[in-house]
């Protein structure tokens, strides 16, 4: 058994069996993931839900264009009633071939939404009926657009947030325990060369972002959040790799300040928390203000979340690997030589 | 081989400053091949610093250290796989076994897996191979600690504090496996603040306090030296402290609640002086020892 090999099997198996560690690699991210995809990710919300009375073809219809969706009512009183109450944005009424649509004047957008909808569909009909060939015809194509649905966005972002967790955490934590019960100082008594340790340390923790990986795109693939993966996803595996060693050498900084492990890990949250928020992780950066999108730049988490987002959900092949794996490697190779530089084997 | 052996560890006039406070303050000693060295002292005396020094993991201001013919400052790997370092916290990694404790420090030596087993059973840890390391006792932790320190077969062993916070039982434990490890050639440096253990373990000890060697030598030649009175104590009330010192012989007697205590020099004669009043019921005799040592060095009662 190599040195190598025998310490990384070491650290796994603390890592396995450390039930805290497993709970916020594992378990703290992936409750984000399905509280915002359940949250968000119910697409019945895209359509708009209106009050009908009656039937009919204008009705059934309606209800195939998938934009509208229809809450049945007995009579008009009662589909009246939720229009006034504001539950619903319209109600149509239908009795013969006369149709009344009734909205409330209180949301602009969804009244000329439904308005629109419901009078293409009874144009539509009416010329059904009237037998006449249209002289303009309307082709309709859909692509596939660079806005995501909320899943798509979450799990390349949770995922890269969920490997920054373990890859500051973990070099941190380690760090500091070891310096602090003097396994460092142990160590470095042994005829064994600190490449060695760190380099079986840092394979530790690329395997932990590569089990992340795994699971969160599995419970993500569920049809409960129904994620699709497009392109080439395998391209994600050198972003995982990058990502965890300029999370590591971000966690080694973290150690080399930090004397105990409270405060490793009070300062591993405040380097993690903001780069989250401003990274993309819960929602899109395109949404925030400008200025705001210009600042995450200078943080490794948007980069690799922005590498994520394209090689996952947006098809986008090898080049898309470029600009982030140059950022991720320029932060491990600069934070990790000044993490080297204020190494301190004790107290 | 022929002519004089190196001695094992040399350490000539070492020094070691932290702001205004000599921690090591010119320190010299020699240790034999095969000798059970002390270094004693109450807390603070620079014990820790000075064993520091010696292994390697501190570099000195001043002075010379020498291990087995190499230096040990700046790190030196050939001398690494020869000697073996118990430090002062145990220094385990987190949620191992016993054993799997002992084979990730083996595999730092090179050593094979089943060195292990062979260590758990020279520390007597053998029915604890699968606990892990944090629910162990702590003297079951510090003879697991020490078996990390004599996994790859050092010729020389440090060893910092090993019975310090045990309770009595654990520490004579402890103690049979130092002798064990004496007995298989090994020569141990190893520091304490007990006294009395240094006296009964150690070939020789070296007496520190305030950063300095005050006394050298073989723990019986210290006590010797001396000159003090042997105190030979009575149950009170079988003997009146004036009968008592008329006995010839006898230096002083002095009373409190429980009992008697004659200082003598000559206790031959006092013993038979006091068996034949017979008064030997419950008697006890106690001659010097390191701890008074200490107090005649420094002047002041050993507080450990």
């Amino acid at each position: 058994m190599t040195a190598f090999r025998s310490l990384s099997a070491a650290m796994v198996k603390g890592f396995l069996r450390d039930k805290m560690t497993l709970f916020f690699v594992f378990l703290f991210p992936l409750m984000f993931l399905v509280v915002f995809g359940l949250l968000l990710g119910d697409s019945g919300s895209d359509k708009t839900k209106i009050a009908a009375v009656g039937e009919g073809p204008v009705l059934s219809t309606l209800e195939q264009t998938g934009a509208i969706e229809l809450e049945k009512h007995p009579d008009v009183a009662s589909a009246r009633q939720k229009v006034d109450d504001g539950d619903l944005p319209a109600a149509v009424v239908v009795s013969g071939d006369r149709v009344e649509l009734i909205y409330a004047a209180s949301d602009q957008v969804a009244a000329g939404t439904v308005t629109g909808i419901v009078s293409g569909v009874v144009d539509k009909i009416n010329l059904g009926a009237a037998d006449v060939t249209p002289r303009f015809t309307l082709e309709t194509k859909s692509v596939e657009d660079a806005s995501l649905k909320p899943i798509q966005y979450l799990t390349p972002g949770i995922l890269s947030w969920a490997i920054s967790i373990s890859g500051v955490f973990g070099s941190a934590l380690t760090m500091v325990s070891w310096r602090k019960k003097q396994v460092l100082r142990r160590i470095r008594l042994a005829p064994v060369s600190t490449t060695t340790v760190l380099t079986s340390r840092v394979l530790v923790s690329i395997g932990t972002a590569v089990a992340q990986g795994v699971v969160f795109v599995a419970v993500a693939l569920l049809p409960l959040f129904g994620l699709r993966l497009t392109g080439q996803w395998y391209l994600a595996l050198p972003l995982l790799v990058l990502g965890t060693t300029a999370f590591f050498a971000i966690g080694m900084l973290v150690g080399a300040f930090c004397k105990t492990e409270e405060a490793a890990s009070g300062a591993a949250n405040i380097v993690i928390m903001p780069m989250a928020f401003l990274s993309g992780t819960f929602f899109p950066v395109e949404n925030a203000p400008g200025w705001l999108q210009t600042v995450s730049y200078i943080f490794p988490l948007r980069h690799m979340n922005d590498g994520m987002l394209d090689v996952l959900v947006r098809g986008k092949g090898v080049e898309a690997l470029l600009l982030p794996s140059a950022v991720l490697i320029a932060f491990t190779l600069v934070v990790g030589f000044i993490a080297a530089r204020i190494f301190r084997w004790e107290d | 081989m022929t002519g004089a052996r190196i001695p094992a560890v040399v350490v000539a006039d070492i020094r070691k400053s932290y702001g205004e406070l000599k921690a090591v303050d010119g320190v010299s000693f020699t240790v034999a091949e095969g000798e059970f060295f002390g270094i004693l002292g109450p807390n603070g005396a620079g014990k820790t610093t000075t064993l520091e020094i010696v292994e390697g993991l501190r570099k000195p201001d001043g002075g010379q250290v020498t291990l087995l013919g190499e230096q040990p400052w700046p790190r030196n790997p050939k001398l690494l796989p020869r000697i073996g370092v118990q430090l002062q916290a145990s220094s385990f990694f987190e949620k191992l076994t016993a054993r799997e404790q002992l084979q990730t420090f083996g595999s730092l030596y090179g050593v094979s897996r089943r060195t292990a087993d062979e260590m758990l059973e020279l520390v007597g840890l053998t029915d604890k191979a699968d606990v892990q390391e944090n629910k162990l006792s702590g003297g079951q932790r510090q003879r697991l600690s020490i078996a990390c320190a004599l996994v790859h077969d050092p010729d020389l062993v440090f060893l910092d504090e090993p019975t310090a916070a045990l309770d009595p039982q654990a520490r004579r434990n402890l103690w049979d496996v130092l002798r064990a490890i004496q007995a298989r050639g090994k020569t141990i440096v190893y520091t304490t603040h007990y006294l009395d253990e240094a006296e009964i373990l150690c070939d020789r000890v070296a007496i520190m306090d305030r950063g300095r060697i005050l006394a050298m030598d073989a723990p019986a030649t210290l006590v010797r030296g001396l000159d003090a009175p042997t105190h030979v104590v009575l149950q009170k009330g079988l003997l009146t402290r004036e009968a008592a010192r008329g006995i010839t012989g006898v230096e002083d007697a002095h009373e409190d609640e429980v009992s008697l205590t004659i200082s003598t020099r000559k206790p031959a004669p006092v013993l038979s002086a006091l068996a034949e009043r017979g008064t030997l019921d419950g008697l006890q005799v106690r001659t010097a020892t390191l701890e008074d040592v200490f107090l005649d060095l420094t002047g002041r009662e050993y507080r450990a």
